[in-house]
């Protein structure tokens, strides 16, 4: 190679990421170091005015009687999530795997929500859910009191996790079908001739043979259900008794109900930083459970 | 497997079907019933007269057709958008060699960092710029920043698997390089511009948070906020207009996957998102 087509490589990649990386730079770096800014402002937006605050956001973030409720209900909504749909997803992708006839059919079934627009999902869902909704209804017919799902202390939490469950299980699921898939046979059939039974086959070969999908999944589902807002906006706006205000939601209201821009940067700024340290202790800990890596 | 296992089998996933189509299915027949029949008991499963003017109740009693519109346009802009400077980003840090490549880690953080951490300093310059109301933090913000990012990787993913050979008999025939990208790298790369348009599209469409932040008209609302608006004057929900509006916001996606989604699962398969 030349020098000067060397040189011209060199140009031509810059301008080729040029748009994206500018981009990024606006989009993400310069408001990234700015909302860190804003967490240390008083700002009042009605005079306009910003004032430096120390960390006054934050200390008014362990004063605040919401915060640990707002902890609690995300670490729960957090944790039942992501334990539920990889369970879900993990059941449905191997049944789905044993090539029964028909399974194409289920495939689609089980992948039909995604494709419903969230909040269109997320209504269908508060429609049934109320107290004389459908579910009740339908409880009803076998002689069952349904709860008032959406408003009761324990119910609410659990509708809002399962509604979200069935909305994505099935992205998470074609994934495992996808990993399942790559199993090369000669693997099974080894431990089939070795005598391993299911439960065996599934502990020591599936398992380690898919995990660096669960690792991927796993990663995105946490950060996604960090970022929950449009269900607990339309399905219960935080209640009963803010059991179901999680961090975005309890955000979007500091922020962009009452205004307060500094309280809301230094959520935002916490929230930025939950994500962060998950995501860091998945990959670290890829090395224990990652069977393989390419 | 035993006659036995395979019942069985069936068995559970008839049973597991049932909460995944029911409320598609109930969306759809409550759509279609009489106000005064939506939440009756014993419920109705199956509407016995459709009333289809609930779907003309939903466009001319609320401004569904403007804001139809908003969110076709929005999504398929940002859809395109995202597959061409992705795709053309994606293709340098995978093929070409030159000191920027060092920053495809970096870009990697964009993974990490969810709209709403930025949503403030990015509304305070939108709002400076006059630009609350508009389309267009909702159009440019999501084809270069963040959102784009996982596109990015999955293009780049995508043209590593490309053969060398390939681009060296383009290059002997005189392709230029943004040549060997739109005339080698692109046509082959359709599986993974189908997972990019699938996931892009799927997440413009049901953005709700930007939106609700940046929009205050009715008429510039995107479809996922003007469908919480469904309540008449005095804020009593009308399930079966509000239903029929969430119906009709379906068809897109549905025409967007069946278009895309045989290359998609092969995309899917050959980008590396497989284990």
């Amino acid at each position: 190679m030349t020098w000067t087509s060397k040189k011209r490589e060199e140009l031509t990649g810059w301008l080729f990421i040029a748009p994206q990386a500018l981009g990024f730079l606006a989009f993400v770096v310069a408001p990234l170091v700015a909302v860190v800014w804003y967490s240390f402002q008083d700002v009042n937006l009605l005079a306009g005015t910003s004032e430096f605050a120390g960390a006054g956001n934050y200390a008014k973030l362990f004063d605040d009687p919401t915060a640990p409720k707002v902890a609690r209900a995300t670490a729960i909504f957090c944790v039942g999530l992501v334990v539920l749909n990889l369970a879900l997803a993990l059941s449905l992708a191997l049944l789905l795997n044993l090539k029964l006839r028909g399974t194409t059919v289920f495939r689609t079934v089980f992948f039909s929500p995604v494709v419903v627009t969230l909040v269109a999902w997320t209504i269908v869902w508060n429609f049934l859910l109320q107290d004389n909704g459908g579910i009740n209804a339908l409880l009803q017919t076998i002689g069952v009191e349904g709860p008032n799902w959406l408003r009761g202390n324990g119910t609410a939490m659990l509708s809002v996790i399962v509604v979200q469950v069935l909305k994505n299980v099935g992205l998470n699921m074609v994934l495992f079908l996808a990993a399942l898939q790559g199993i090369p046979s000669s693997i099974m059939e080894a431990s089939q001739l070795d005598g391993a039974g299911p439960w065996r086959r599934f502990r020591s070969v599936i398992l380690p043979m898919i995990s660096p999908t669960t690792l991927l999944t796993a990663i995105i589902t946490v950060a996604g259900a960090l970022q929950v807002f449009a269900q607990i906006q339309v399905l219960t706006l935080g209640g009963p008794a803010d059991s179901t205000n999680v961090l975005v939601f309890y955000f979007y209201q500091q922020a962009f109900a009452n205004h307060d821009l500094g309280y809301g940067s230094a959520l935002a700024v916490v929230l930025f930083l939950v994500i962060l340290v998950l995501t860091l202790l998945q990959w670290r800990m890829r090395r224990r459970w990652v069977f393989h890596e390419s | 497997m035993s006659r036995r296992a395979k019942i069985a089998c069936y068995a559970v996933m008839v049973v597991l079907a049932v909460p995944f189509v029911f409320p598609t299915w109930w969306m759809i027949t409550a759509s279609l019933l009489p106000a005064n029949e939506v939440l009756a008991y014993p419920p109705k499963l199956f509407p016995t007269q459709p009333q289809w003017e609930n779907y003309r109740t939903a466009f001319t009693d609320f401004p569904l057709a403007q804001q139809y519109f908003n969110s076709l346009y929005i999504a398929v802009l940002v859809t395109l958008g995202t597959m061409f400077f992705s795709s053309l980003a994606g293709y340098a840090f995978a093929r070409i060699r030159f000191r920027g490549e060092k920053l495809f880690a970096l870009i990697l953080i964009g993974l990490m960092v969810p709209s709403e951490v930025t949503i403030i300093p990015l509304f305070r310059v939108v709002d400076d710029l006059g630009l609350t109301n508009t389309h267009w933090p909702l159009i440019v913000v999501p084809i270069f920043g963040a959102p784009s990012v996982l596109a990015t990787f999955v293009m780049r993913q995508f043209f590593l698997t490309i053969p060398g050979e390939l681009e060296e008999a383009g290059r002997l025939d005189g392709l230029s390089r943004f040549g060997l990208y739109r005339r080698v790298a692109l046509p082959i790369a359709k599986p993974a511009l189908a997972a990019v348009a699938i996931f892009t599209f799927l997440n413009t469409w049901n953005f709700f948070l930007e939106p609700l932040v940046y929009l205050t008209d009715k008429s510039r609302f995107t479809l996922p906020v003007a469908l919480t608006q469904y309540v008449d004057v005095y804020g009593g929900h009308l399930w079966n207009v509000q239903l029929a509006a969430a119906t009709t916001t379906v068809v897109p996606v549905l025409v967007v996957f069946i278009v895309a989604q045989r290359q998609f699962v092969e995309g899917l398969a050959q980008s590396g998102l497989k284990g």
